[in-house]
């Protein structure tokens, strides 16, 4: 390998390198023919695929806008004779869950508070843990990354208990830090194998300059390796504002019932066991919840896929 | 901690020049050992700590609260000559199986239409990865609709005028866990195709040049060149896929509950029911640490692989 | 930065919520429990109202939908995380016994006594099940029957058939049914809906003695024997009359008999409900069967509230009055009228009830009664026979006669 530049020189490169890759993609591999034989193929594939996987949505919005009798009839593809956005109205904020009718407004400020200090604890945690493991890595730290990477392969319910115990002796136990701790444990394995991957695939020689410009292990942190990564931290933020905005057996376990977040309400507007089940209002609160983490999907799309091609590619 | 700061004190990168000499590299490689505490305490006391805890209390006939009264290994026997759990196991490993290969083949394939440089890439990339974002519970109870056979797909298609059309794979316990893969594929193929079409984004475009100039065509390409220069998005991408298959529970619950019969049990599944349902905290710790014990199997080398082999930069 | 500062007041406020409740002499108890359906929802609202108008003490309701598999983790991890709630619902008899056992649950003997309890609660089956070694630990607040058969009149009559009276009759209507394109029997998919009508017909077609037998003393041999060898036949019947309904949930099962498609389902007395709303009149729409018109007996399960253990007296004294107060006749009134089952009390009135509920009160009044399967066998046995007759229900290659070797094997090893 070269003898490392000065790390301004090798910044300003790699920045360089990097706007053209970002320009570069935009094009594509090949140059663009309009209409022959091959678009066609290629967009009828796409189209067909994107028939099934729509199909679902397609299925849950009409039934969203019918009334219960026009669904017991049985027509799940039919569009909605009479359209009513009543569901919507009312998994929002009248559907009851037990004796308190304000659907699932209820829970969503709940959601918010536990999502944003989850998503932001786990992922610095996660980041710097990443970090340490690519850069600074000691002998035996991967044996300790090998254990994390199996907490990624535990179903969630058999580590209930252990972690109520823990919780409890460390007096956090139904307290919303308490669970903000436990999203954060759980969404270690892999976001830290997001991280290290990532990190590992930057060129050593900017961090060997740094080394000698005599920069310490949280300046290079700070200075050079987080703005360098901000698509991965977009991609950390994505998979962890999915997983904990969606989370129902953390939230309701380890918080009180004046903390408990929206998918409370949802799973007990869906999930009644007894009595007369209303799709359509199901559907509209699984729409509604959904919303949040789609919001997130739409707006950071772009960054999702330059993210992931830095971190993932080279690790 | 002891063992971090023992394992700990030649880090490769320090250990090229003697640390000692320069005051500052004392206090900056301890800060990284630091930096890593909650990872190996979260590793330590909270995965393996865990896991040695359910080991352990698989060993006794704890029911609804854990207790130390040992059974020996009484709830390994009757796991083992248990018919849900076999039949368990069977479904996963077909499950897994087919899961695995479809979702990479899929995954790949929506990539690689994706970065042929289309129009509309971003909505179509929504479309694929929306599933994500939607709660099981909800969208199970859409696929039992559209695979019921009366009002669902197979009612349709009679309807047009084929009356032998049969496609009714939620009741049929032959079929049932392909009915599974359908939802199943549906909700997780999206995040492989990000991860997968990223990777692709990543190849050099000098690779595509050159290609192109030798002749070779495109899915040639793909196969011989392309592919093997993407193993490390395919490693992360196999991880996460094979940690769904291992939790799969939610599918299984909110679309079929196992049924018909016990025809789509699954482990995860056997593990809940046997905690929450049987009340029987025991055989459910069992159950779990024989999936654990089989994710070490595969883990343990994989790792060795990974990161003993090669010493990267 | 604003979310942070709306955590943090958050969490302000909580704790500041938990000292006033703490201090005052008002006490907020959190109740636990898993009825979120339209009807359930409402007959808690009527308990939620007795407790915060009758006492100083305030109902925070904790409603966790999905039934005790997804609530029991829930209220079984406060329990050990050290933050019980103040009270929760669970099924009564066995599934609880441990936390007795490990001391967790309040012991309410001294309000039983108070109350009377030993005295009004009919049948005293159910305050068996809240006993244990001779204390008191739950508040029975409704009973339910699994012992029941329903049939939808204008199927038989489009089959041409009488209404059948018993399981015997039924069985020879199958084929005239078959013939009028109308499913003799709808069975949901679930498994416990397959091992619960197999219960009913054991009772009903096996005999009191042999059922108990078997379900109370663990009697593998009468499993084994002769007159269970009968039920199952006759759930191999069963399930042959049920092919052609392809449904999971019960509901959705009773909804194909109020539709005509289906003639009858053996179903708890909670399917009452589904008729009722689909303006059906009990007697002349659709008729019920106790015991599957063989033996008129009833099992008497439900649903109970337990206690756990508190270290503040003033919130134990609030969970004692909450006690109290379930089984108060007129809380008991309102709770089961809206909630369509019947009250623990033999001694109050639920005035004005269709014939179904008649014939359900007559049979309580006069004492045919047996426990419910869930006070006599653990939760693990009952889970492993849902899983023994749900396969024997999908597969059609397994006989009776199979089905009850592997039932009388789980019988012998249930404890």
């Amino acid at each position: 390998m070269a003898n490392p530049a000065t790390l301004g020189a090798t910044g300003a490169a790699m920045d360089a390198s990097r706007g053209q890759m970002s320009s570069d993609h935009h094009r594509g591999p090949r140059p663009k023919k309009a209409l022959s034989r091959r678009n066609i193929m290629l967009y009828g594939v796409l189209i067909v695929v994107s028939l099934y996987y729509l199909l679902p949505l397609y299925v849950m919005i009409v039934t969203s806008l019918k009334g219960m009798p026009e669904i017991r009839m049985g027509n799940v593809f039919g569009p909605p004779l009479e359209v009513t956005f009543e569901p919507w109205a009312k998994a929002w904020s009248q559907a009851c869950t037990g004796i308190n009718c304000d659907g699932l407004s209820r829970g969503f400020f709940n959601s918010v508070q536990i999502l944003i200090p989850s998503v932001l604890m786990s992922i610095a945690v996660a980041s710097v843990s990443g970090y340490a493991l690519s850069m600074w890595k000691f002998r035996g730290s991967e044996v300790f990354f090998t254990i994390l990477l199996m907490g990624a392969f535990i179903p969630y319910q058999v580590m209930i208990y252990p972690v109520v115990l823990l919780l409890r002796n460390m007096g956090l136990f139904g307290s919303l830090s308490g669970l903000v701790l436990v999203h954060t444990v759980f969404g270690m394995p892999i976001l830290v194998l997001l991280f290290r991957n990532y990190f590992a695939s930057l060129p050593v020689e900017l961090f060997k300059a740094a080394r000698v410009d005599g920069a310490g292990f949280w300046q290079i942190f700070f200075r050079i390796m987080a703005p360098m990564s901000l698509p991965i931290f977009v991609v950390a933020m994505i998979l962890q504002v999915t997983g904990i905005w969606n989370d129902f057996l953390f939230g309701v376990i380890y918080t009180r019932p004046d903390q408990y977040p929206m998918t409370v309400q949802l799973n007990n507007i869906v999930n009644s066991v007894q009595g007369v089940k209303e799709y359509n209002v199901n559907m509209a609160a699984t729409l509604l919840t959904g919303l949040v983490p789609l919001t997130v999907y739409f707006v950071s799309g772009k960054l999702f896929v330059r993210g992931i091609a830095a971190g993932a590619v080279k690790g | 901690m002891a063992v971090a700061e023992d394992a700990g004190s030649t880090g490769h990168r320090a250990a090229a020049s003697s640390g000692a000499k320069r005051p500052s590299r004392l206090l900056r490689n301890p800060m990284s050992k630091i930096a890593l505490v909650p990872m190996i305490a979260i590793a330590l006391v909270v995965f393996l700590g865990g896991t040695v805890w359910t080991i352990v209390y698989s060993f006794t006939d704890s029911g609804l609260l854990p207790r130390l009264d040992w059974a020996g290994l009484e709830q390994y026997d009757r796991l083992w000559s248990t018919r849900k759990w076999i039949v368990s196991i069977q479904n996963l490993a077909l499950y897994g199986f087919a899961s695995m290969i479809g979702t990479l083949v899929i995954g790949f394939t929506l990539a690689a239409l994706l970065d042929r440089k289309i129009r509309f890439e971003g909505v179509f990339r929504s479309i694929f990865l929306y599933p994500f974002a939607l709660s099981f519970i909800v969208t199970g109870l859409v696929w039992q609709w559209i695979l019921n056979p009366q009002f669902g797909v197979q009612g349709i298609v009679r309807g047009w005028g084929w009356e032998s059309f049969s496609f009714d794979p939620l009741n049929n316990p032959n079929i049932v866990m392909w009915g599974l893969l359908i939802a199943g594929l549906w909700q997780g193929t999206g995040l492989v195709m990000c991860i997968m079409l990223a990777g692709l984004r990543g190849i050099d475009e000098d690779i595509w040049k050159a290609s192109r100039v030798d002749g070779i065509p495109v899915w040639k390409t793909y196969i011989r060149v392309i592919i093997p220069m993407m193993r490390p998005v395919f490693v992360t991408a196999l991880v996460l896929i094979a940690s769904g298959i291992v939790k799969l529970y939610d599918l299984v619950v909110a679309q079929t509950g196992g049924g018909p019969g016990i025809s789509s049990e699954v482990p995860a599944k056997y593990v809940m029911s046997a905690m929450f349902g049987s009340q029987n905290l025991g055989q459910g710790f069992a159950a779990s640490s024989m999936m654990l014990l089989s994710v070490v199997i595969i883990l343990i080398p994989w790792a060795y692989l990974e990161f003993g082999g090669k010493k990267r930069g | 930065m604003t979310g942070i500062n709306r955590w943090l007041s958050g969490t302000a406020i909580a704790s500041a919520l938990a000292v006033t409740a703490g201090s005052a002499g008002a006490v907020e108890l959190e109740v636990m429990h898993w009825w979120t359906s339209g009807s359930e929802a409402g007959a808690v609202q009527e308990f939620a109202n007795a407790f915060n108008d009758r006492t100083d003490n305030t109902w925070v309701d904790g409603a966790i939908a999905g039934g005790g598999d997804v609530a029991r983790p829930v209220m079984v991890s406060r329990i050990l995380g050290g933050d019980p709630p103040g009270a929760f619902q669970f099924n009564h008899g066995r599934q609880a016994e441990e936390l007795i056992e490990a001391g967790l649950m309040l012991d309410l003997t001294d309000v039983a006594e108070e109350q009377g309890w030993a005295d009004v609660i009919n049948p005293p089956s159910l305050l068996d099940a809240c006993t244990y070694e001779g204390r008191i630990y739950c508040a029975p607040v409704n009973i339910h029957s699994w012992q029941w058969m329903w049939l939808n009149d204008a199927t038989f009559e489009e089959a041409g058939v009488e209404v059948p009276t018993n399981w015997e009759s039924f069985t020879e209507t199958a084929p005239a049914l078959r013939e009028a394109g109308i499913v003799p029997l709808a069975v949901g998919g679930q498994p416990w809906q397959q091992n619960g009508a197999f219960g009913v017909m054991a009772l009903a077609l096996a005999g009191e003695e042999a059922w108990l037998a078997v379900n109370q003393d663990k009697d593998a041999e009468v499993a084994r024997g002769e007159d269970y060898a009968r039920a199952f036949q006759a759930f191999g019947e069963a399930r042959e009359m049920a092919d052609g309904v392809s449904v999971q949930d019960w509901n959705q099962a009773t909804n194909a008999v109020i539709q005509g498609e289906a003639a009858a389902q053996i179903m708890g007395d909670w399917a009452q409900g589904e008729f009722a709303m689909a303006d059906m009149v009990a007697g002349e729409d659709y008729e019920c069967l106790p015991g599957l018109g063989d033996i008129a007996i009833l099992d008497a399960g439900g649903d109970a509230f337990y206690f756990p253990q508190q270290s503040d007296p003033e919130v134990e004294a609030a969970q004692k009055e909450l006690a109290a107060l379930l089984l108060d006749p007129e809380v008991q009134v309102a709770f089961n009228s809206v909630k369509g089952s019947l009250p623990v009390r033999g001694d109050v009135d639920l005035g004005s009830v269709n014939e179904c509920t008649q014939k359900g009160l007559q049979l309580l009044a006069d004492g045919n009664v047996v426990p419910s399967g869930t006070a006599l066998l653990s939760p693990d046995t009952t889970n492993s026979l849902n899983d023994l007759m749900t396969e024997f229900w999908n597969t059609p290659s397994m006989t009776p006669e199979d089905v009850q070797e592997q039932y009388a094997q789980i019988i012998e090893q249930a404890d």
